[in-house]
């Protein structure tokens, strides 16, 4: 099962619980059993609208921002953050 | 000893196009005056807007009358508020698109019931000439209510503080974004504090509890601007069949065309934004100002109509960055291992939510190995112009405090400041405070390569002249990415691409292109084009063109060379499994008197099959985070206070220098801005909110005559994750400057200076002189 990091933020809905390991082969899938396992939590992490990551978050799994959002794919073994998407400016 | 081995993935590998240093194709144009920037359009029957801007920090707009304004003889339009669209920016509602709350933008670009910083624009006008469009601004009447304002993150966050917005939610969720409004039924008071989150990782007390010294310290930072040399610019024209076409200079011109979609309430497919030759952006032109006025007075007017700012007010209206108070408590054992850290950090986002507190989070602690740590962010309203992104937004000033902790711990412990950083260094797979896991990077390399350079080990000589040493971290951003390939009859190829060109991208994006087709570099002609004529493209931003489109015309490329290689087999009558493409030639693996060059298939291309055309839509993940470490010796004044850069030596992993003049242009600009940043520049803001140094006379940047050549230092730990092991280099050269000046300063002078700008006032000041 992938270990779900759960943010400092929303840690209230789980308890204080900061680790979580959840079943799912994709992010879509793991958020889904997240929220049967903390109600509330797909709330926060997921745009019904865009079907999607909600906006101005980033999903990063093993240790890279996904590109694929809810669609990404997931191993027993993978690790899985929600972090604040951030932009940046150049010459 | 370092027990770490680096993986050095692709490091040392040598292409034969990539890594030259061609001639740009865009050179030629921009020194003889032919290159066409935004304010260059011009169209038949042009009009030309104005825009009146708020003489107040902070007022409640009372009555806005346009009457006598638009009386005026010459006068096609006016407007304000009213004739854009304004959605609720709700915070329940704020689903329904990207980070972005339209409410905000659409209230920054013009004002609603508030005037929220001196320069906010009100209502504009568009007439025959701008002459008659700057008198007929004198001839709307606005009444104001004038409100106190509120200038900095700490005052605003006071119970007693002015308001800035009524109903601006306090936003604490995971989800960060550019904040937004409460619902109508929510009793929650208003405030100033936009958004509050928080990183933990490990047991804080337990990390301090097991330190031998601890530093704790405060830094201040005030707003800069990014200083670009051209204004922004924005024309609009509107077609008989509904759809709008925008020209103007940006960092992404679908940001343009959805945002002015939006604001005009059309749908993004009825706007053509077409980008024009960009005058320098840093960030500030991923946003918007001029295009939706634009837009809105040529609507109104029925003609086109161009709006270009003036440098007051690039000042006064367009985004500087945050100015910032971040505190960063450090605890490290008397061997030199960090223990735990804690930083809170307080941003201030200008008048609307949004500043880069998020980013500075995220990079403030990424460099080095910290098993207990915590960052707290704020993101705070102000009556100053709403900030936009400046280069690695946020890193900078949580740089300049927490590298400045480290030079105080490692002299506590009378360790070298580069063996301490080396000691603590991340690496790949060390755990960040913020999460995850650090993906492969080259910080200790770059490090190793600051101690093994002379200027590390060069004597200071003089009096008064200190060294400093400051590193700097950047996670670097990806994104979806388009490119277009034509090969052309005579060999050269056409290469399309959706990136604003704003550091030489086009160059280092036709490299990657030239390499895969084994071609000159010279025979591929880069162009960015508009959006009904190229797939969409993320915004040039975070340092991830290079890396994006790059990719984008990498995959391309690979998409031609089959095509190639299928035209070759067509031609032989031989199967395509039997060909191999190397080199720019087409080659039959067992006869070697077959052979096609890629120009010979080019000539041929239209009876082997059609048209070759290469295509590529990508969306790569993996940029891979930027690190870099500067050394700086300044020399310092002590009866003026003047500080003298004297010699800098910037390092920087770049993972391949596609085009490493370019990237050395990138590092020498950084640094540049960096030291403006340390040094000199700052909003200077009068009691009532105003600023009074919006020229550049007055806002005073570093020139050729202040600096030193910046020497640069190429570390090449190639990105996995790209071909060719390009990680972004825009942007993470801006973050050491300020830190390594202050350690420095201090180094030669022996007092710490904890506030930006290092002026002579303040050195003086810290001296006790005045």
């Amino acid at each position: 099962m992938a270990e779900v990091w759960i943010p400092p933020q929303i840690q209230n809905l789980t308890g204080g619980v900061e680790i979580v390991h959840v079943p799912g082969s994709t992010v879509r899938q793991l958020i889904n059993n997240l929220d049967e396992l903390y109600p509330g939590l797909k709330e926060i992490l997921y745009d019904e609208e865009e079907e999607d990551i909600m906006p101005g978050l980033a999903v990063i799994v093993d240790g890279e921002a996904s590109q694929l959002g809810v669609l990404e794919r997931l191993t027993d073994s993978s690790e899985v953050h929600f972090l604040p998407a951030i932009g940046g400016g150049r010459s | 000893m370092l027990d770490y081995k680096p993986n050095m993935v692709l490091s040392n590998q040598e292409y034969k196009v990539v890594g030259t240093r061609p001639i740009r194709p865009d050179g030629a144009d921009k020194v003889t005056g032919k290159a066409r920037y935004a304010a260059d359009t011009n169209l038949p029957g042009l009009l030309f807007g104005r825009v009146l801007r708020s003489p107040h920090a902070h007022a409640r707009i009372k009555s806005i009358d346009t009457s006598k304004a638009a009386a005026l003889p010459g006068v096609r339009a006016v407007v304000t508020s009213a004739d854009i669209v304004e959605p609720t920016g709700r915070a329940s509602e704020l689903s329904e698109g990207a980070m972005v709350n339209y409410k905000f933008l659409s209230n920054n670009v013009l004002a609603t019931d508030k005037a929220l910083y001196k320069g906010h624009a009100i209502a504009a006008v568009c007439a025959s000439n701008t002459h008659i469009a700057e008198q007929a601004l004198k001839l709307i009447e606005v009444e104001y209510e004038v409100l106190p304002p509120v200038m900095n993150a700490k005052d605003a966050m006071k119970a007693d503080a002015p308001l800035l917005h009524d109903r601006l939610a306090s936003m604490t969720t995971a989800t960060i974004r550019a904040g937004g409004v409460l619902d109508d039924n929510d009793p929650t008071k208003g405030s100033n504090l936009a958004n509050k989150f928080e990183f933990q990782l490990g047991d804080l007390d337990k990390g301090f509890a097991e330190a031998d010294f601890i530093v704790e310290k405060e830094t201040s930072t005030v707003a800069v601007h990014q200083g670009y040399i051209e204004p922004q610019s924005g024309t609009a024209q509107w077609h008989e069949d509904g759809t709008l076409t925008v020209w103007s200079s940006s960092q992404g011109h679908f940001t343009v065309r959805d945002y002015t979609a939006r604001l005009m309430g059309v749908p993004v497919s009825q706007v053509k934004a077409v980008p024009m030759e960009i005058g320098g952006g840093f960030g500030a032109k991923l946003t918007m100002y001029a295009e939706p006025i634009a837009a809105a007075l040529a609507r109104k007017a029925g003609a086109p109509v161009k709006v270009t700012m003036t440098r007051t007010e690039v000042f006064e209206a367009t985004g500087p960055t945050s100015g910032t108070f971040i505190t960063v408590k450090m605890g490290v054992t008397k061997d030199g291992r960090i223990t735990a850290a804690d930083a809170k950090m307080i941003f201030e986002a200008g008048a609307f939510p949004g500043s880069p507190v998020v980013g500075g989070a995220q990079c403030i602690m990424s460099a080095y190995d910290i098993p207990n740590g915590r960052i707290e962010g704020y993101d705070v309203v102000v009556n100053r112009p709403k900030t936009s992104a400046y280069r690695a937004p946020g890193s900078p000033a949580a740089a300049f405090c927490i590298e400045t902790v480290i030079d105080e711990l490692a002299e506590k412990i009378g360790m070298d400041p580069v063996d301490f950083r080396l000691l603590n260094s991340a690496k790949e797979g060390t755990r960040r405070v913020t999460g995850p896991t650090m993906p492969l990077v080259g910080f200790i390399e770059t490090l190793e390569a600051v101690k093994n350079h002379p200027h590390y080990s060069a004597p200071k000589d003089g009096k008064h002249r200190g060294r400093g040493v400051a590193t700097g971290f950047w996670g670097n951003n990806t994104g979806p990415s388009s490119a277009v390939a034509t090969v052309n009859p005579d060999g050269t190829v056409n290469l399309a691409e959706g990136s604003p060109d704003i550091g030489g991208t086009r160059s280092s994006v036709s490299l990657q292109l030239a390499e895969v087709l084994g071609i000159p570099v010279e025979d591929v002609h880069p162009q960015v084009v508009d959006t009904d004529s190229i797939g969409f493209t993320s915004n040039t931003g975070g340092s991830s063109v290079t890396f994006k489109t790059g990719f984008a015309a990498y995959t391309a490329a690979q998409h031609i060379k089959q095509q190639l290689i299928e035209r070759a087999a067509k031609r032989w009558d031989v199967s395509t499994d039997d060909v191999e493409y190397t080199d720019g030639i087409a080659q039959h693996k067992s006869d070697p008197e077959l052979k096609l060059t890629f120009k010979q298939i080019a000539a041929i291309q239209v009876p082997t099959g059609g048209p070759i055309v290469g295509s590529a839509g990508v969306n790569p993940p993996g940029a891979g985070p930027a690190l870099a470490a500067h050394v700086v010796d300044v020399e310092v004044d002590v009866d003026t206070g003047k500080v003298e850069i004297v010699r800098y030596t910037a390092f920087q992993d770049v993972g391949k220098a596609i085009h490493p003049s370019y990237v050395e242009g990138q590092i020498q600009g950084g640094v540049v801005q960096g030291i403006g940043w340390a040094l000199n520049e700052e909003y200077f803001i009068n009691d009532n909110g105003h600023m009074v140094n919006s020229s550049f006379l007055d806002y005073r940047m570093p020139v050729s005559l202040d600096l030193p050549m910046i020497d640069t230092v190429i570390v090449e730990i190639a990105n996995p994750n790209h071909p060719f092991g390009v990680r972004g280099v825009g942007e993470v050269c801006i973050c050491p400057p300020m830190a390594a000046i202050s350690n420095a300063i201090y180094d030669a002078i022996g007092t710490r200076i904890n506030e930006l700008p290092m002026k002579p006032g303040t050195i003086l000041e810290a001296l006790g002189k005045i």
